[in-house]
């Protein structure tokens, strides 16, 4: 529809397609630009340069960088749940439909209401959220903090899911070099030549780094003609691969980098299959950083006007993209940039109206070039300031002797100087050092396998940064091992990089801004420094200097020696902040990769999962577990009458219970019993051959970890079960005990959790049912097969099958385990087989019931803070031998026999319901902390008893039955009076295990 | 973070669980001053700065408790060795085999 006119668009330079023509829209308006452009030289060849307002004082910005660095032109790209703040204009890659939208700006970017905020100025200085809106406190949530939301900020996030998938990948290569400038493509070929496998990043979408932005030649031909030939090379080798749109953010241990790949950032919606970015680990046995240096401004008045740009950055747009940044330039430097600049400007057809220089010694080649061109020449002089509203419409320049004149321009191209990008050599904790004749800030000591080059570095001439690079290329090919091979460093020409420190004009009348993204001025600093903030890291607290999206990659060192010169300290003494990862944002969803949702962690399901969820069964999450909880039948509809019927058919018939969970190690060895002996605090090396045992671990501090069973299957043959909770700390445990404790015990653990099907069939029919399924000729009797007998056997014609007497509902009972994948048939057959003895199966909700019927401990009583003691399992503790955590289990405080310890309660009116959780305080006492004498751990409703019961821990317990206690419940106001009772409620002799 | 496991080779950091100094030996407890040797066998840790021997579990791996020497500045590491076979050798070196 709109064929608009790209009226900045240069005819005859830029590496854009223009055969490939593409359309965009911005606040609405729809543009066209060319693949190969980003969103901000696509702008600006439409002519657009006002492209969002700042953060604090709403005031016009444009767009002052071409790359990361960018503190203005931030944009919302894209639309609905695919909305994306703060989206850097200058690294968008341009494609057909984009949607970009101003931020910060109300009701439109040209008219924005809130630039009132600019005369409000004095009150929103350097750490106006500490003064201003201190006082009244109660007006901080409801009036000042919402006000501030609104007025500052940056854009909106989505209020959607994000509907598009993020990957995880891993990489592994010698070298890795991180910038594909002059410097990382001479090292990364150099490399690559040796053999050595290679990766290459880079943050943009083309390899080539300032080769594509400026107008150089390298081995004869032109520069990105090089980067080309040297990038179809790379490709050749089968060990290199090539990443751009990949931005390697931060530097760990060991070689490991983190990258994120934006995948499909360059295409309105990733296709199928193909995730939006990808989230890399990359481990090198060397890595090179090359990424290059940054471009600082110099601080003036009116700095933040759209038109103000960095000099680089025109160059860029200019050869790159093929765009005019403005129709007259006034160059301000403090550096030989300016010179190159206005040669390119020049070269463009672009009005050159002076060269202002902070130095008063340009070389003569400037000097004559300016002269033919036109060009006024401001030695020793400054650009103070930059005078338009909504754009530059001149500079105002003092020259050396004071006086002031305004020159008619609408582009000020700026450069204060160059900062290596030192950032990722920082991360693992090395200073970078300032380096005084480079004005700039080089790395220091490196991690170990990295090496810098190029002017990451401070190497700032192309001809030694092609040097450098296959310098460390080929050094670090050769510690990794591999020949040198001879590769000739192309011929080119080191550009003059003459530079003298300059910072801050201070005869700016305007506010001058350090920071832009931050709305950090000049006088701001200043403000800090008087009041005592004069170290860099609460200059940054302070003021916010360095925060946010940009981190201060343009901003920091001139806010430094800023107030370096107001402390009258060296930049070198006055340090700078720590760069700390991510070196660019990184998106949440990126580091979440496939783990959302469902996928957060794995889900665990028993072998006959499929079989409960055809039996309906509810299921809850027990770890990774998902456990069935109980199995509803036609026409109840509250679980607690499921749960009943459930308690009721164990206790009456027979029920079948999925125990697959629970953890499993087999233990060998001739030293298995010894061994065993050491970690529980029983005797187990005495259980017989074909017999378990109840057993309790400790911690080595004396306090409770786990508990279960061990059965003997031979001599040097056991096999315990662990709490499902537990199975993996307790193997680690073992091992340790294993291998560190007792390396010289023939003992050996295998963790078999998985390899079994498990299952509790208990309540009186269980004999019976069994019997159905076992191959003769084993004799399932209870004289052949008495409580705690444990066997080998074969059930169900031939399968593998372990029969263990055991029982945790206190019925007659058995745990029958199959291998793995003959769970499912074996849960199916016990159903069918059992109909005729009114078989149930029964979930984790009746088998708790079950266990506090019994006065049994689980969970809420093994939880971290009791001991065998207070479990009321003190006597099992053997006094014949040490193991883990006896000597810590004497200390005083532990054996305390008034410690709380683990009893029983009944509500004094029967039908009052107990709650877990409910605090133990004497009948008539307040209910202060003081008074609290213990709290109830588990509750359930007894169908056998017909009333709520419950298990807590009570101080002195075993001297308090029949007594009468509040169990205090404030969180959800109950107060029930409840009796002390012994923990065991049903068949309290014990008479059902044996029959 | 990466670490050399001598049965697996170098793995990540992730694949392995931390317990703490390896130069703390467990006592005897048969010793008439167990009760304090235990105390601080349970209690009593250095702030190691510098080269630090230390448990590591390879959970994800082989189930080996490993011996590392990293040094807690840098997290460089330094050396990996099997806790078992250092057991056994300090075992040795001091005629305590149980």
């Amino acid at each position: 529809m709109t064929q608009s006119a790209q009226t900045a668009r240069l005819k005859d330079r830029g590496l854009i397609d223009r055969s490939q023509s593409l359309t965009f829209t911005f606040d609405g308006v729809p543009y066209n630009g060319y693949a190969g452009d980003t969103l901000a030289s696509a702008l600006l060849a439409n002519g657009v340069r006002l492209v969002g307002r700042s953060f604090k004082y709403h005031r016009p910005r444009g767009i002052l960088t071409s790359g990361s660095e960018e503190p203005n032109a931030l944009v919302e790209l894209r639309s609905g749940a695919r909305r994306e703040p703060n989206t850097k204009a200058t690294i968008t890659e341009l494609y057909d439909g984009l949607e970009a939208k101003s931020q910060n700006r109300f009701p439109s970017l040209s008219l924005d209401l809130l630039a009132v905020n600019g005369l409000l100025s004095p009150f929103l200085s350097a750490g106006f959220y500490y003064k201003t809106f201190m006082w009244p406190a109660s007006f901080w949530e409801k009036f000042y903090e919402p006000m501030i939301r609104r007025a500052a900020g940056l854009g909106r996030a989505a209020q959607e899911h994000d509907p598009d998938s993020y990957d995880k990948a891993f990489a592994f290569c010698d070298i890795l070099v991180v910038g594909s400038g002059p410097a990382g493509l001479m090292a990364a070929l150099t490399a690559a030549r040796t053999g050595a496998r290679v990766i290459l990043v880079d943050e943009n979408f083309a390899f080539g780094g300032r080769l594509l932005s400026d107008v150089r030649t390298v081995g004869g031909v032109k520069g990105a003609d090089w980067v080309n030939s040297v990038v179809a090379e790379l490709r050749s080798f089968p060990g290199v691969r090539l990443m751009p749109r990949t931005t390697v953010f931060g530097a760990y241990d060991t070689g490991t980098f983190g990258a994120v790949e934006r995948v499909a950032d360059h295409v309105p919606v990733p296709a199928a299959g193909v995730p939006r970015q990808r989230l890399w680990r990359i481990v090198a046995k060397h890595t090179i950083i090359a990424q290059g240096a940054m471009e600082r401004p110099i601080v003036f008045g009116n700095n933040d006007r759209p038109g103000v740009m960095l000099a680089s950055a025109v160059r860029t747009y200019i050869n790159r993209f093929g765009v005019k940044p403005g129709e007259t330039a006034v160059v301000f430097s403090n550096n030989d940039d300016g010179a190159s600049t206005i040669e390119d400007l020049v070269g463009a057809g672009i009005r050159v109206a002076a060269l202002v220089d902070t130095r008063t010694m340009l070389q003569p080649a400037t000097k004559s070039f300016a002269r033919k061109h036109g060009i006024r020449i401001f030695e020793g002089a400054v650009v103070a300031d930059a005078i338009g509203s909504s754009r530059v419409t001149s500079a105002r320049i003092v020259g050396a002797d004071g006086t002031s004149q305004n020159i008619a321009c609408d582009l000020i191209a700026v450069s204060g100087g160059f900062n290596p990008s030192v950032q990722v050599t920082t991360h693992l904790g090395g200073r970078a050092q300032w380096q005084q004749e480079l004005a700039a800030f080089v790395p220091g000591a490196l991690p170990k396998g990295m090496a810098v080059s190029g002017s990451a570095k401070g190497t700032f001439g192309l001809a030694s940064c092609l040097k450098e690079g296959a310098q460390a290329g080929e050094a670090a090919a050769v510690a990794s091992g591999f020949q040198a091979a001879a590769s000739a460093v192309p011929a080119a020409d080191d550009e003059p990089s003459d530079i003298s420190a300059f910072w801050h004009v201070k005869t700016a009348k305007h506010k001058a801004f350090v920071d832009q993204q931050n709305d950090v001025t000049a006088a701001d600093v200043a403000l800090a420094e008087r009041e005592g903030y004069r170290s860099v890291e609460h200059l940054k607290r302070y003021t916010t200097l360095g925060m946010a999206t940009d981190q201060g990659k343009t901003s920091n060192v001139n806010g430094l020696a800023i107030l370096a010169q107001l402390t009258g300290k060296t930049i070198a003494a006055t340090g700078a902040t720590s760069a700390r990862p991510p070196y660019t944002p990184v998106s949440l969803g990126a580091l979440a990769g496939e783990h959302r949702g469902k996928h957060f962690k794995a889900t665990r399901l028993t072998p006959s999962h499929d079989w409960a969820k055809e039996r309906g069964a509810a299921f809850i999450e027990t770890g990774m577990w998902l456990r069935a909880q109980y199995y509803p039948k036609p026409g109840e509809n509250d679980w607690l009458t499921t749960v009943c019927r459930e308690v009721n058919t164990v206790r009456n018939a027979v029920g079948v219970c999925d125990v697959s969970t629970l953890g499993k190690i087999e233990i060998h060895g001739t030293d298995a019993g010894k061994f065993l002996d050491r970690v529980y605090i029983n005797m187990m090396s005495t259980l017989g051959v074909g017999k378990a045992r109840y057993g309790m671990m400790l911690r080595e501090d004396g306090i409770a970890m786990d508990d279960g069973t061990a059965a003997r299957f031979a001599d040097d043959r056991y096999f315990i079960t662990t709490t499902t909770a537990n199975a993996i700390k307790v193997l680690q445990h073992l091992e340790l005990c294993r291998q560190w404790y007792w390396p010289d015990l023939d003992v050996q653990l295998f963790p078999v959790s998985d390899q079994w099907a498990q299952y509790s069939v208990a309540g009186p029919r269980a004999r019976d049912l069994l019997a159905k399924i076992v191959d003769a000729p084993f004799d399932i009797s209870n004289a052949a097969f008495p409580y705690m007998a444990v066997a080998e056997l074969t059930v169900m014609g031939g399968i593998k099958a372990r029969l263990y007497r055991l029982s945790f509902s206190g019925e007659m009972a058995y745990e029958i385990a199959v291998p793995a994948r003959q769970g499912d048939r074996l849960m199916r057959t016990l159903m069918a087989k059992g109909e005729e003895f009114g078989v149930a199966p029964y979930g984790t909700e009746a088998l708790g019931v079950m266990r506090i019927e019994k006065g049994h401990v689980a969970g809420p009583e093994l939880n971290g803070m009791t001991t065998a003691g207070d479990l009321g399992l003190g006597k099992m503790a053997s006094t014949k031998k040490d193991f883990v955590g006896r000597v810590l289990s004497q200390r005083p405080g532990l054996a305390d026999p008034t410690r709380p310890r683990v009893v029983g309660f009944r509500p004094v009116d029967r039908s009052a319901r107990l709650r877990g959780g409910a605090h133990f305080i004497g009948k008539d006492d307040a209910a202060v902390a003081q008074n609290d004498q213990g709290y109830m751990t588990s509750v359930a409703y007894s169908p056998s008893l017909g009333h709520w019961i419950g298990l807590g821990l009570l101080s002195g317990a075993e001297s308090r039955m029949g007594e009468i206690l509040r169990a205090f419940d404030p969180v959800r106001n109950g107060d029930v009076l409840v009796e002390v009772v012994p923990a065991t409620f049903v068949d309290v002799e014990g008479a059902r295990l044996r029959v | 973070m990466r670490i050399n496991c001598p049965h697996c080779g170098q793995r990540s950091n992730d694949e392995f669980s931390y317990l703490g100094d390896a130069s703390i030996v467990r006592p005897d407890p048969a010793a008439p001053n167990a009760n304090e040797a235990f105390y601080a066998f349970g209690y009593e840790r250095a702030n190691i700065a510098g080269p630090m021997q230390e448990l590591w579990y390879h959970a994800a791996g082989c189930h080996a408790w490993l011996v590392v020497t990293r040094d807690t500045r840098n997290h460089e590491i330094l050396d990996v060795k099997s806790a078992q076979e250092v057991a056994l050798e300090r075992q040795k070196a001091a005629g305590t085999a149980q």
